[in-house]
């Protein structure tokens, strides 16, 4: 008996009780990580869509805890549920994918937030808009600084091009993986569509 | 009540234990299939469950339902039991020294010996995935460890 053998027929035990999860339709919550030019992000979706991305400056445990207080505790790792979002997130890092066919799963964000994230959502690859715009289209001119957390608070970011926003001056503003990150996107954007 | 953490932390967390238990009770052969139905079924309940204090004891509890299972399916006589039989099970491939020995133990001090020196689990958690009092757990470790003491001598 050696221990070798126990953990690798526990992973085995492991990945088939997953899939069998899977067909049953237990996973309320299925995430893999994935490797990015950023660092490792986190990606987890329900049978909705796709709900949360985590970047790589963000502290996988904590939001893996808040989605099972949010959403539901099975919470489980299932790579083979998220090969699609993989595959797509893949092809966009290499300037090969310009739009995200992905269903999402917007439950992390209510109200004047999520109305904010999607008029993000229809901002068109390679282009920029501001926090002002993005308050007007949600319906509150006024609301430049509550645009700008709701962007902020974005649960799904690089799907929802929260990176895309900037401020009136052109100034970068904010980003949850960091400036530079924001700065990459935008340069990755600008020549794959150039 | 407090939040339950992700389903994957006690994957993470216990699983091997569940593991090392089943291969206890059912033998290595079948101990995956038992351990996919523990899962399985902790799974299933797991958004319901109240009291999260010990959530190894709870899979082992469930580990140990399956494995009782397992045994009525296949016709043999049920874990927990009473009496000990005194008919020694055999894995199918007995490996090395002492953990041979262990194998040749009758299931319930079998299941012991493992859940206390593969497991480390204190007597009391013995006893929950046993579903015996902590006497009861206490006395199949004593006898299985009386009897290896025998065996190796």
């Amino acid at each position: 008996m050696t221990p070798t053998s126990n953990a690798s027929a526990t992973a085995g035990a492991i990945e088939r009780f997953t899939a069998r999860a899977a067909a049953e339709g237990l996973l309320d919550v299925a995430y893999a990580r994935a490797e990015s030019p950023f660092g490792e992000l986190l990606l987890a979706q329900t049978p909705k869509g796709l709900v949360r991305v985590g970047l790589p400056n963000q502290d996988a445990e904590a939001l893996l805890g808040e989605l099972a207080a949010k959403v539901s505790p099975r919470v489980v790792e299932a790579p083979a549920e998220l090969d699609l979002v993989r595959r797509e997130l893949d092809l966009y890092f290499t300037g090969r994918l310009k739009h995200f066919d992905l269903p999402l799963d917007w439950r992390l964000s209510q109200g004047f937030r999520r109305r904010v994230l999607r008029a993000i959502d229809r901002i068109p690859y390679g282009e920029t808009r501001s926090y002002t715009e993005m308050a007007t289209r949600a319906g509150n001119v006024r609301a430049v600084r509550a645009a700008g957390s709701a962007c902020g608070s974005n649960p799904i970011p690089l799907v929802v091009p929260c990176h895309r926003v900037l401020r009136t001056s052109g100034a970068l503003g904010g980003y949850g993986g960091g400036l530079p990150m924001k700065q990459a996107l935008l340069e990755l954007e600008r020549g794959a569509g150039g | 009540m407090t939040a339950l953490p992700p389903f994957q932390t006690l994957l993470d967390e216990h699983a091997a234990t569940v593991m090392a238990v089943l291969r206890g009770a059912v033998g290595r052969a079948d101990a995956e299939d038992c351990s996919q139905e523990t899962f399985l079924a902790a799974l299933r309940a797991y958004p319901k469950l109240e009291d999260d204090r010990n959530l190894r004891g709870w899979l082992l509890t469930i580990a140990q339902r399956k494995a009782v299972d397992h045994h009525r399916a296949n016709g043999r006589q049920p874990l927990p039991l009473a009496e000990p039989p005194e008919v020694a099970v055999l894995d199918p491939e007995p490996s090395d020294g002492i953990w041979t020995a262990v194998g040749a133990l009758p299931p319930k001090q079998r299941a012991a010996v493992a859940l206390r020196y593969a497991c480390d689990l204190p007597h009391g958690e013995i006893a929950d995935a046993l579903g015996c009092s902590p006497e009861a757990a206490r006395r199949s470790l004593h006898e299985g460890l009386k009897r290896l003491r025998k065996e190796l001598a």
